[in-house]
């Protein structure tokens, strides 16, 4: 029996795939059956600061500004008491999905400041998350906000949070640092308890009939994976916190990559938005049996294998990549030419 | 004796919350000032809130209030115990089943918020007029003075009906009484139970139509048996004078307070009496306590119960002494030789006197007057003047006090500087603010803050003007040891604390004049504590040396922008208030605004308290009291309310009124017949916007969608030859016009009117155009106002001196070309960004001057005819749109009322035109009768004949000549428009829309489809879409928009459009020209973006677009004509739906917020809306593919 098991976050999963956050997470039914499909752990879908921001100013607005100072108009909408927050049905929802499932959840956190998200993640750690997840998603347009300055924002938040609260915490990373080994060694040093490399940014597109800027969403594709798998490659074995794979994982072949290279979880999302929770299942079966043809008997033996410190030509994962990919007229080292 | 609670309440609060304890059914229809008692009973019975008996409320919006009285008088007539809240115009429709109620001996009790009835002009403002009108159809009459007593009467009018089997009005003054808000004590459950006992509650279900025990009503009755039948309730009527005093005395014993059906306060030996009832008691009473401290003979009578009028229990309450007697109504009978209350008294004297009673040594001498009409102010100097009156030998009969009647001279003069006793322990403050800024909301916190919490009792009481954009607010604060019973404004001189919250107002109000001396002044200011004096006026200055004012100035935007709270200053102004106004000591009061803000956000909004601390802490750093210096140095004075070259009627009333000043006004100059002049608009210069838009006419591309879309008529086009703008300012900018259909040489020009703009930016976003190396750069750019103020205010000036395009050469196909016509509908008071002016104005446009517009109540006819100025103007011949609101339910009729009549006049001219006894030129008159008029040429031919028969007419002198003349202009074309909102056409107007549309009479009838009760405060009306919330409609609107436009092509004689004129301007542009040109009914329903969506309606053209694109608006065009030529009718203009529903309606508060609020019934509402769409969108298309080609007609033998 082959072992899948694997360690995430100070928790024992029972093999490596978790689906990220995503809209799936919303639906009740969609959860369940990922779990069903062998799914590990559920990320939720994020909750935004600027959701939560918005829907305050809305409640405000709703509660006291819609005084146009008319006579006969003292509101224009009904005001509700039983208007329920974002976060109030974030927390609800987070309530729900720990009833419904037996395997742990992880919350998470989208944004760009501290305020609030202490608050926050003390609720959700109260409202039962297993983990939260921080996704500091922060685009410096400041032209004088340097890589320094950058940086010390996800540790200020990051520290300030894991002074207020006991649940592992797992920070969710663009691939855009100077040096992404670096820092995901300074917080390692502030209390990350594993990191989630890479997060992708939704790019934004013009329209070329209005000339607006428009806000657009494509789905990843397995190539996107490598960027994590390279970074992941290169940690291993040189950082003891959690490290989790995201973005471009849609095959079963996408997710042994990336645990060869010292994955502990892999992140599933445009995939199963794609094909639906069961892909979940296709791709742990998947595993499963490369696993059992390739004789290996548990995760963790392989997991890490084929990384930097252990891969047979450590140097692709390396700025050779590049140059091998475009003469590939070179003999090995070993031949005398 | 059970706990009660105090808390501060306004009036319609405290009738609503005993209507909902001790009603099992409430239908209501919305209207001002009583809509907010059926809003709360409905948020109430939404809440789950019970009555006394653990059900909740059934509460139902209807159609009208003629509606609601139907539905009352069936629940009642099934034995649930039912109420309804109304005011004037609706309790006047409810009357036919206020009739059969009460001759059916059915216990009820209306509660009425009791207003003036439409006469000359609407008034939303209290007086007794309605209840007065209503006063024989056997409802019994009671009346509260106060807030307390609202509370107080509200339940022992159910105690009274149940009792005695007689229905009940329950009545207050609207607006002082029911807009004050004071402070009350909240009668428990457990008094509740013990008035209301629940064997009368038995014994009226017992007496319900139901088969179990089945009788007949409402019979058919005859000659025989009608007059038996009505005189067969007598013995209900006598018995119920003691039947209340009754239960007065019940309600006595359990509270303490002991009322009577006629209360006598005064001297025990008076000889002058002022009787009375309403809010108007509360300030003779104060009045009264200060003379008798005096040693004045003199009382006061308070009429509680008037009808039915007992005359016996009158008598016995009047002192023996009393020999004279002032009767002071609020309503006015014309015609009649004294108003209603005062004829009854003298009736009952009268009566008592000469059959030999003996109460009173001699015949008292009665004398009558009117006062208060429409909330008109009724104070203690002039109760005393009345009182004065009454001294004099021979007083004068049918007086008015508080107006000056120049005309027949019926006014007495009075004091107003005359003050009692009652304001002497009291702090009054009064606070200008701006209507979006939060200010009145912050009161009505400080209220509750020193009411509640502390042992002083509060009151206040909210003034506003009547516009929706930039409006001022006036609250009047009064703080007290004892019970503040003053029912009358803070006067001049009297106000111990004034804030002005806007520093724009500096330059338009005299505030100060309402200081006393010593008091305190705020200012909200950008400028520093040493620079800010300079900012004042002459007079304003002179006011703080004279009055040893303490000045305070704080910059508030500053304050609320640094602590994240945007504009919002209301917690700033309102943490300044309490630190230097002395009410409450400073550092508890701040203590109690930071737990009032955190009670009023809970868990929900914790960035908005921290926000709010921030604010609040912040706000006492930044206050900075000013240096006052010994002499006035200013030399600036206040703008006069109208610009300059206004007209005297401008100058004299409306500027009077602008000011503030319109209670001055004498009789004599107010029109008599409710006339009013057009253009006043114009010269309100009210400078609203931060921000104007800047026109860069290097890119322009002339396409005319700006003026187009903008709501106030604020940007304009013109043509004009290079000659013509010889003697332009500089700054003033044109270019040569792109266009052939242009003479060569043409210039043209856009325009802002800078002093007349709101800012809302709307013309930007539809700019097309973008500078080809900067996107963020349109032909339009806002820009702010203050530095451009005065040279585009020459710019405009001079535009306006400009020729206007020959409407003859326009090519109306286009927009370029039509945007040329001169609008005639500017500058109105609507909100910021408003969906529905814009077609209004593109009416204006295309048939100003030749228009009569009939518009019902609503916001079109608040923005269109809300004195002191109006939209509404000519052009330079003098023509422009007439304009009329009659009603609400009758504006159909009303409009059609209209084309009869034009017709009858066009009819008359004809005959007249053809008699050959006038000698006219037969060429001519033969012309005449034959044109086209098809067109715009066509109807300056037409006019031009005119002209030239009225010369000849000139030269002839004979009867026939005269009464040609007074009918001959009907010969050209006229265009009767009948304009309203969605709840006129989908509700209470419908019917008369049916008839109509029915009528086949050439009339256009535009629907400005706001989808929910505007004016009102957004209550929901058949229009209103499925899953949008509205009031009455809390948990989401469960049925789908009424669809008009099926509706109406059912008829299949109307022209129907379906328009949105931020989704397909030109559309819109060809359906006003289409339905104009359709010699019949015309229904345009015009799709408008309203702040009650819930949405900043700088993004009405994206909310439109969105409304359309995912087919919740379906636009088309069923033109009856295209039928004769074998075509289809109906043409869908919008495409199939392209984006889902719920992706404009997450755009949407109105909707978004179900979400929150009952999620899952949000989300099957989308789902069927979503349905709703696609089966809409699939039976038009069908619809419009049917085949109209004619059968062949040989068929028939």
């Amino acid at each position: 029996m082959i072992d899948l098991t694997t360690n995430y976050l100070g928790m024992t999963l029972k093999n490596p795939l978790v689906p990220s956050a995503s809209p799936l997470a919303r639906d009740p039914d969609a959860a369940k059956k990922l779990e069903d499909a062998g799914a590990a752990a559920i990320v939720m879908n994020s909750l935004f600061e600027e959701e939560v921001n918005a829907d305050e100013e809305q409640l405000d607005h709703l509660m006291h500004h819609q005084d146009i100072g008319h006579g006969e108009a003292a509101s224009y909408l009904p005001a509700e008491d039983s208007y329920k927050t974002h976060l109030e049905s974030y927390l609800e929802q987070l309530e729900g999905l720990k009833r419904s499932l037996e395997i742990p959840v992880i919350a998470s956190l989208n944004g760009t400041t501290s305020s609030g998200w202490i608050r926050h993640a003390k609720l959700l750690q109260e409202s039962g998350a297993d983990a939260l997840e921080l996704n500091v998603y922060y685009l410096p347009t400041d032209l004088a906000q340097s890589a320094e300055i950058v940086e010390s924002r996800y540790l200020e938040i990051l520290t300030g949070l894991k002074q207020q609260v006991e649940t592992p915490v797992i920070m969710k990373l663009s691939s855009q640092f100077s040096s992404v080994g670096n820092f995901v060694q300074k917080l390692e040093k502030a209390g990350a308890d594993g990191v989630s490399l890479f997060n992708r940014y939704y790019l934004p597109d013009i329209d070329l009939e209005t000339l607006d800027v428009v806000p657009s969403l494509k789905l990843s594709t397995s190539v996107e994976s490598r960027l994590s798998m390279r970074w992941i490659a290169m940690l291993y074995g040189r950082v003891n916190l959690t490290l989790a794979a995201t973005s471009g994982v849609h095959t079963a072949g996408d997710a042994i990559k990336l645990l060869l290279a010292g994955a502990d979880v892999t992140h599933m999302c445009a995939a199963l938005l794609h094909h639906g929770p069961a892909h979940l299942g296709e791709v742990l079966k998947g595993l499963e049996q490369w696993m059992e043809e390739k004789e290996y008997s548990s995760v963790t033996q392989l997991k890490g294998s084929v990384s930097h410190a252990k891969a047979t030509n450590p140097s692709a994962f390396e700025r050779s990549n590049y140059i091998k990919v475009l003469s590939s007229f070179d003999s090995p080292d070993s031949v005398w030419r | 004796m059970a706990e009660h609670h105090k808390l501060t309440i306004e009036g319609n609060e405290a009738a609503a919350y005993i209507a909902h304890r001790t009603n099992e059914v409430i239908a209501i229809y919305p209207i001002t000032p009583s809509s907010a008692m059926g809003e709360m009973s409905d948020a109430w019975s939404n809440q789950g809130r019970k009555n006394l008996w653990g059900t909740t409320p059934e509460v139902i919006e209807m159609q009208s209030e003629a509606g609601a009285a139907g539905t009352v008088h069936g629940s009642l007539q099934t034995g649930a115990l039912t109420t309804t809240f109304t005011s004037s115009q609706g309790l006047l429709l409810m009357i036919p089943n206020m009739y059969k109620i009460a001759g059916e001996l059915t216990s009820t009790v209306f509660h009425v918020a009791a207003r003036s009835i439409a006469a000359q002009g609407l008034s939303i403002f209290g007086d007794h007029s309605d209840v007065m009108a209503v006063r024989q159809t056997g409802f019994a009459l009671l009346c509260s003075n106060s807030v307390q007593e609202v509370m107080d009467f509200a339940l022992i009018a159910q105690l009274i009906t149940l009792k005695s089997r007689v229905p009940l009005i329950h009545f207050f003054d609207g607006f002082r009484t029911s807009h004050e808000v004071n402070e009350v004590i909240i009668p428990s459950d457990d008094l509740l139970r013990e008035m209301l006992p629940e064997s009368l509650i038995r014994d009226h279900r017992k007496r319900a139509l139901t088969p179990d025990a089945p009788v007949i009503r409402g019979t058919s009755q005859n000659p025989d048996l009608y007059f038996q039948g009505r005189e067969s309730v007598n013995p209900y009527y006598e018995a119920l004078p003691e039947i209340v005093q009754q239960c007065f005395d019940q309600f006595a014993e359990l509270t303490g307070r002991q009322y009577r059906l006629f209360e006598y306060q005064g001297a025990p030996d008076a000889e002058r009496l002022i009787v009375l009832m309403g809010s108007g008691a509360e300030a003779v009473s104060e009045t009264i306590e200060h003379l008798v401290a005096r040693g004045e003979k003199v009382g006061m009578l308070k009429v509680r119960l008037y009808r039915p009028f007992s005359s016996r229990l009158l008598i016995d309450s009047i002192p023996a002494t009393i020999k004279k007697i002032a009767v002071l109504d609020r309503t006015k009978e014309p015609g009649s030789d004294g108003e209603p209350l005062y004829k009854d008294i003298v009736t009952a004297l009268a009566d008592h006197v000469g059959s030999g009673g003996e109460h009173f040594a001699a015949m008292p001498r009665v004398i009558g007057g009117r006062y208060g009409l429409s909330s008109k102010e009724f104070t203690p100097g002039m109760i005393k003047s009345v009182l004065d009156e009454l001294q004099k030998d021979a007083p004068k009969n049918h007086f008015t006090i508080g107006i000056h009647d120049d005309l027949t001279q019926s006014s007495l003069e009075w004091d107003a500087s005359f003050r009692v006793d009652a304001t002497s322990s009291v702090t009054r403050c009064m606070f200008y603010g701006l209507g979006s800024d939060g200010t009145v909301s912050a009161n009505k916190n400080s209220i509750k803050i020193i009411g509640e919490d502390t042992d002083l009792y509060a009151q206040g009481y909210f003034v506003y003007d009547s516009k929706k954009a930039g409006a001022v607010t006036i609250s009047h604060l009064r703080f007290g040891p004892d019970p503040i019973r003053s029912s009358y404004l803070i006067g001049e001189g009297e106000a111990h604390f004034i804030a002005c919250h806007q520093p724009v107002f500096l330059e338009r109000y005299d505030m100060l004049a309402y200081a006393e001396e010593g008091a305190v002044f705020l200012l909200n200011s950008s400028h520093s504590a040493d620079k800010v004096w300079d900012d004042l006026t002459t007079a304003m200055q002179q006011q703080i040396i004279d009055k040893k004012l303490q000045f305070y100035v704080i910059d508030a935007y500053r304050v609320a922008s640094e602590s994240g709270m945007g504009r919002r200053i209301n917690t700033v102004m309102q943490t300044c208030f309490f630190a230097i106004s002395g009410v409450l000591e400073k550092d508890a009061s701040i203590a109690k605004i930071k737990a009032a803000v955190e009670k009023t956000y809970g868990r929900k909004g914790a960035k908005i308290v921290e926000r709010n601390f921030a604010a609040i802490d912040s706000a006492l750093a930044h206050l900075h009291r000013v240096d006052i210096p010994d002499v006035a140095t200013s030399e600036s004075a206040m703008l006069a309310p109208v610009s300059g070259n206004a007209p005297d009627f401008v100058k004299n009333i409306t500027g009077e009124i602008i000011a503030g000043r319109g209670d001055a006004i004498p009789v004599s100059a107010i029109p008599n017949d409710g006339t009013w002049p057009l253009g006043t608009a114009a010269f309100e210069k009210r400078n609203l916007a931060l921000e104007i838009p800047v026109w860069d006419e290097d890119i322009c591309i002339h396409c005319g969608k700006c003026p187009f879309v903008c709501p106030h008529a604020a940007i304009r086009s013109k043509v004009f030859s290079e000659a013509q703008v010889k003697d332009a300012p500089e700054s003033f900018k044109h270019v040569p016009v792109k266009g052939r259909e242009f003479e060569a040489g043409s210039r043209i020009s856009y325009q802002v009117a800078p002093e007349d703009c709101t800012g809302c930016g709307i013309c930007v976003e539809v700019c097309p155009v973008r500078d080809k190396s900067n996107a963020s750069h349109k032909a339009l750019n806002m820009a702010p106002q203050p530095p451009l103020r005065e040279q585009e205010r020459e710019n405009w000036d001079y535009f306006l001196t400009l020729p206007e395009y020959d409407r003859n050469q326009i090519r109306w196909n286009g927009m370029k070309g039509a945007m040329l016509a001169e609008p005639l509908f500017e500058f109105s008071g609507a909100c910021v960004g408003c969906g529905e002016t814009p077609y209004i104005k593109l009416a204006t446009q295309l048939f100003g001057d030749r228009m009569v517009i009939a518009n019902a109540t609503g916001c079109s006819s608040i923005y269109g005819g809300n004195l002191p100025t109006t939209p509404y103007t000519e052009n330079a011949e003098g023509r422009g749109p007439a304009w009329s609101n009659s009603l609400f339910e009758d504006n159909a009729e009303f409009g059609l009322g209209f084309r009869l009549a034009i017709d009858a006049h066009h009819d008359s001219a004809t005959k007249l035109l053809q008699d050959s006894g006038l000698n006219l030129d037969t060429n001519l008159v033969t012309e005449i009768l034959q044109a086209g008029q098809s067109d715009e040429p066509g109807i300056h031919e037409q006019r031009r004949r005119i002209e030239a028969v009225k010369e000849q007419l000139a030269t002839i002198d004979s009867e026939p000549a005269r009464n040609l003349e007074s009918v001959v202009d009907y010969l050209v074309k006229k265009s009767v428009w009948i304009i309203g909102g969605d709840g006129w056409a989908y509700d209470i107007g419908f019917g008369g829309l049916d008839h109509a549309m029915a009528s086949g009479r050439n009339v256009n009838i535009l629907v400005l489809d706001t989808e929910v009760y505007s004016n009102t405060g957004g209550q929901m009306s058949k229009s209103t879409p499925i899953g949008a919330v509205a009031k009455f409609a809390s948990g989401g609107k469960a049925a789908p928009k009424k669809d008009l436009s099926m509706i109406a092509m059912a008829y299949e004689n109307v022209y129907v459009g379906h328009v949105a004129f931020g989704a397909k301007d030109l559309q819109t542009l060809r359906t006003f020209i289409e339905a104009e040109s359709y010699d019949g009914p015309s229904l345009i329903i015009a799709y408008s973006p309203c702040i009650a969506h819930g949405v900043d309606l700088s993004h009405n053209l994206r909310q439109q677009n969105l409304a359309v694109d995912s087919g919740h608006i379906n636009l088309l065009r069923y033109d009856p004509r295209r039928a004769e030529q074998g075509k289809n009718p109906l043409q869908l203009d919008s495409k199939k739906p392209s984006i889902p529903f719920k992706e404009f309606a997450q755009t949407e508060t109105r909707f978004s917020m179900l979400w929150r609020t009952h999620p899952e019934t949000a989300e099957k509402l989308m789902r069927r809306a979503q349905q709703g769409v696609n089966e809409r969108f699939h039976h038009y298309e069908q619809l419009a593919s049917l085949s109209y080609e004619k059968a062949d007609e040989g068929e028939s033998s």
